[in-house]
């Protein structure tokens, strides 16, 4: 059973803080009063709302429709009535608005009809692929892509290797800990589901070493499922960013994603721990996404630990059950300490993509003017991606976006690494980050900018065949006229002379 | 001395004829420059700068007939890059040609709109859908915020719109403005 | 507490600027220690002087250019650049060769060019060389090891050298030529190596004294390395360049050439391995470019010390090799993940 493993350069050994939230069992978060739906929480197209304000819905009905290939459907988490769709604060770093549906709960949590399949291999691998979409299942490992369109082997036609992420290597996060603990069969209810929709040769379960009472609930879990010959356990070695996708394939497998290129490209595909169960439940047992679990953690929590919540949650309600100790308005993590961004309302809503609260990081970043760079490369040692960081710190603060990209800019991860070893606290992920959506935003404008520059040309060569084809017209009315006017004279040249009409009158 | 003179006059040639061959074997066919000026051009077609259009504008600089600071939605970012490209000195935007506005775009009230085609028109990128009595709309994707659709209106009824960030448009701000001054301070 | 940065991560190691100086300096006190004993107190002198006249010079450009003083002053570069350019340049030079050397490397070599991190020249390095065009006599008036002298000196009497200047008498009884010197003129004048390794000036492998510096400056690189301060590409590069040169060199022609083992513990050379050419914000940044930087600095020392003008050929190196470091680093890119062809 021993996998040979591959490694990735650089990376870090980061104190894991990860016992102050799995000392319970995960717990649920009772129901809201109210819960805030935003349209749009995964990557792709915003979903469209299919009911209207007033209108009853029951836990798990569809209120909103995918929208484009890249969109998967929204359901309601709990029963109520819809009581407005409009723009409400959403979670986002940028602290902006997006459409919402809010739904108020009548504490029914009545559910719609469900159905469960006892057999998914009586179905073909494009139903299953369907019934996920329409349970709204996405990434739950933070990302939020869809997730049906990563069962989808198309001109591939069969897929290497399945690779489950469950090594969360980002310090403070435990939800997918507690639920391989305590769900390890509704994982492989999931995992069975997606090798038979993937129709994949194996299955790799990836832990990181110190979570060894997971490790052992899926251990325990496979041996009551013999016939599932394919799948095992892989033990990786605790280092910080292995859960990143590209890392784990490399750690696992040894092999790199190409470029520009796809997971699939190579024969392997990569689903978060958590999304299998997810799959697991919408399958078996009929029950679309419509709650997660999500870590509440950090110095100033008193009550740590992981809470199943129903979306739409405000994450205060979440912060009080937990017993926070925060002043209004001060800022807390959404996500992990490398990855997360900070927020500083606490009424937005928990998402689909919100695996954890963090209050009070233990040594957390001090300084926020830091010295210029004394060029130690340390940056480049930490990076897993095998990047300069330090050029491309020089480029971004000199704005040279074309030397930025060419440096590989879009290939950074953004996992921190950098950051966290530089002895003078260049917060170098921010000048990533800026100098992506600069590009980004610079690309869009070029592009808007060429189109508008092929119409203009357009129409200035309709207006010039209009122009040409009136001239055209014109002439030919004008040659026209000019033949009847000389077949006119012609004719009055050909006519006999007419006698004098006196001498007609005179002969009357 | 002869010989050295020989010498270096000898040295000078040879590599006088490297340095040609170079010149046409190793030549790079580059943009004309109208081409690349029009590149940086943000291609509004709006006509602030005198010219009809972008093109004229570029290629009347590439010429040299006028500066490169006529341009106001260009902005001061776009005499930056003409600077740059054309090894000028930078000079701010002409306050006669307009003002550095945020980016808007033309909406039709559909209340007041009477079909009249005039906005059609006169719209230099094809940006507004409709015909004769028939209701007139903007194709937001399209408009370039170039306002030359206000004046034909004969009942007013085009309003320039501000575009608003959105969570996919909002861009990251600048780390750099964190710079060690004096009491780290902005600069 | 509000957070520090508007972006992630929010964790921070350990790695610290002002942490890495301190570091360097503590790597330096067995060296130093080996100076006084075997040339007398008169480098310390000169250290303080140095450290002092840097820090101020630092203050005023700082202050010049409109800069925050406390985190600059506190990251501990000026005082590890006074004192690498203190160890560097004999210990009896006079007050004022200290402090327009060390004026230099503050003022033009440093800030000139924009302050810490934008230097693309070490600054201890171009004040020496700019001391050793400049007054040669003075820079190659080296003290002999103290059992070697008629008249050691004790400190009160290198105090009064230093600021009040020899007595014209004194110089030849008190200075002497060091042994990288001895062995190239002596050389010059057709004498064997061998047995010019046999006078008083010489130990067992470099010159007497040198050898010991030289051992206790390798010493503290090793500190380094343990600590993680520097990584092992440019120092064993650097050593290993200089070994190869050398003992090809001296396979062919072992009559005229000293063995690999004076050139490695002679001079500046362990100086130079593993405090001047693993400068991060001169040296090269790539780990693949900092071993062609290392190699590059073994090989021109060895050079400019053989055929050069010069005894001694780390300084120069240093700088010649800084020039090449922009070039270095755009050809020794690592491969990006996904770069390669599976």
């Amino acid at each position: 059973m021993k996998q040979k493993l591959g490694s990735f350069p650089g990376g870090l050994k980061l104190n894991g803080h990860k016992k102050r939230s799995t000392q319970l069992a995960i717990r649920k978060m009772p129901l809201s009063k109210k819960l805030i739906l935003p349209l749009q929480q995964h990557i792709g197209e915003a979903s469209t709302p299919i009911v209207a304000v007033g209108d009853k819905v029951l836990k798990g009905q569809k209120i909103a429709r995918a929208e484009g290939h890249v969109s998967v459907p929204l359901h309601a988490p709990s029963s109520g009535i819809i009581t407005a769709i409009d723009e409400q604060p959403i979670p986002h770093p940028s602290g902006l608005t997006a459409l919402c549906i809010s739904i108020e709960t009548d504490g029914q949590d009545e559910w719609i009809k469900r159905r469960p399949i006892a057999d998914f291999t009586a179905l073909s691998a494009h139903e299953i692929r369907q019934l996920i979409r329409e349970a709204g299942i996405v990434g739950l490992g933070g990302a939020g892509f869809p997730s049906f369109i990563k069962l989808n082997p198309s001109v591939h036609h069969t897929v290497e290797t399945l690779i489950i992420n469950g090594v969360e290597c980002e310090p403070y996060i435990s939800c997918d800990d507690m639920i391989m603990r305590e769900r390890a069969d509704g994982i492989l209810d999931g995992i069975e589901i997606m090798c038979f929709a993937l129709r994949v040769k194996e299955c790799l379960i990836a832990i990181e070493d110190n979570k060894s009472e997971a490790i052992s609930a899926i251990e325990l879990a496979l041996s009551s499922r013999p016939h599932l010959q394919n799948t095992k356990v892989v033990i990786i070695p605790t280092r910080y960013p292995a859960g990143s996708e590209k890392q784990l394939i490399q750690v696992v497998t040894g092999k790199q994603v190409p470029t520009r290129g796809l997971p699939i490209d190579i024969g392997i595909v990569s689903h978060n721990i958590g999304t299998s169960y997810a799959i697991g439940r919408a399958i078996k047992h009929g029950e679309p996404l419509i709650s997660r679990i999500v870590t509440v953690t950090g110095r100033e929590v008193k009550h740590a630990g992981n809470f199943e919540t129903l979306f739409g949650t405000p994450m205060h309600e979440l912060l009080s059950f937990c017993g926070t100790e925060r002043q209004a308005d001060e800022p807390f993590i959404l996500g992990g300490p490398m990855m997360g961004y900070n927020l500083s309302g606490d009424h937005l809503p928990v998402t689909k993509t919100a695996n954890c609260i963090l209050v009070g990081v233990d040594d957390g970043a001090k300084s926020s003017t830091p010295l210029p760079c004394i060029r130690c490369g340390e940056c480049a040692v930490a990076c897993p991606v095998s990047l300069l960081p330090q050029q491309l710190y020089w480029f971004s603060r000199a704005k040279d976006l074309d030397k930025v990209s060419e440096y590989n800019l879009f290939d950074c991860i953004e996992c921190g690494c950098c950051s966290y070893v530089c002895p003078s606290e260049i917060p170098l992920v921010h000048y990533f980050r800026f100098a992506k959506t600069e590009i980004m935003n610079q690309q869009q404008e070029h592009a808007k900018a060429d189109l508008a520059r092929i119409r203009h040309e357009n129409r200035l060569e309709r207006l010039q065949l209009e122009q040409q084809e009136k001239d055209l017209r014109q002439q030919q009315r004008k040659a026209a006229l000019a033949a009847t006017q000389a077949a006119k004279v012609k004719k009055a040249a050909e006519l006999p002379v007419e006698p004098l009409a006196t001498d007609s009158q005179e002969s009357q | 001395m002869f010989t050295a003179i020989l010498a270096i006059t000898l040295l000078a040639l040879i590599l006088g004829l490297v340095l040609g061959f170079a010149a046409i074997r190793f030549k790079v066919q580059g943009d004309p420059i109208a081409d690349q000026i029009d590149k940086i051009l943000p291609q509004t077609q709006c006509g602030q700068c005198s010219f009809a259009g972008c093109r004229p504008y570029a290629e009347a600089i590439a010429a040299g007939e006028v500066d490169i600071n006529r341009c106001p939605p260009g902005g001061e970012a776009t005499i930056h890059a003409l600077a740059d490209l054309l090894e000028v000195e930078f000079k701010p935007l002409d306050e006669e040609c307009g003002v550095e506005k945020p980016k808007v775009l033309a909406v039709i009230d559909e209340e007041r709109c009477i079909g009249c085609t005039l906005c059609i028109q006169a719209c230099p990128v094809d940006a507004i859908l409709g015909a004769a009595k028939h209701m007139h709309t903007v194709i937001a994707s399209e408009c370039t915020g170039c306002e030359l659709c206000l004046p034909p209106c004969p009942v007013d009824c085009i309003d320039m719109v501000e575009t608003k960030t959105n969570p996919n448009t909002w861009r990251w701000p600048d780390p750099a403005h964190i710079d060690l001054k004096r009491g780290g301070e902005k600069p | 507490m509000p957070l520090s940065r508007l972006s992630s991560p929010f964790l921070a190691g350990t790695n610290r600027v002002t942490l890495q100086m301190l570091q360097l300096l503590a790597a330096l006190i067995p060296a130093i220690i080996a100076i006084v004993y075997f040339f007398g107190p008169s480098v310390l002198i000169t250290m303080i002087l140095a450290v002092v006249v840097a820090l101020i010079a630092e203050a005023l450009m700082l202050w010049l250019r409109n800069r925050p003083l406390k985190p600059f002053l506190t990251d501990g570069s000026a005082i590890v650049t006074a004192v690498l350019l203190a160890i560097a340049i004999p210990p009896l030079a006079p007050w004022w060769l200290t402090v327009i050397g060390t004026l230099f490397a503050i003022i033009f070599a440093k800030h000139l060019y924009g302050g810490l991190g934008y230097n693309p020249f070490n600054p201890a390095m171009i004040a020496y060389v700019l001391l050793l065009i400049s007054f040669p006599l003075e820079m190659t008036t080296w003290l002999p090891v103290a059992s070697l002298s008629e008249q050691p000196l004790n400190i009160s009497s290198a105090f009064q050298f230093i600021f009040n200047g020899p007595l014209a008498s004194s110089i030849d009884a008190v200075s002497g030529a060091t042994p990288l010197d001895a062995m190239k003129t002596q050389i010059g004048l057709q004498q064997i190596p061998t047995n010019i390794a046999q006078q008083p000036l010489f130990g067992f492998w470099g010159g007497k004294g040198w050898e010991w510096i030289n051992i206790w400056l390798a010493v503290g690189g090793l500190f380094l390395l343990y600590r993680r301060v520097i990584t092992w590409h440019i120092p064993v590069a650097m050593l290993a360049g200089l070994t190869a040169i050398s003992l090809m060199t001296w396979f062919i022609a072992p009559e005229t050439t000293a063995s690999p083992l004076f050139h490695l513990f002679s001079g500046g050379t362990m100086l130079g391995a593993f405090f001047i050419a693993t400068d991060p914000i001169t040296a090269s940044t790539t780990l693949k470019g900092k071993l062609v930087f290392g190699v590059g600095v073994g090989l021109l020392t060895y050079i400019i010390r053989v055929w050069g003008g010069y005894p001694d050929g780390v300084a120069f190196a240093v700088l010649i090799m800084n020039m090449l470091v922009p070039l270095i680093d755009y050809y020794t890119q690592p491969k990006v993940y996904g770069a390669l062809k599976q």
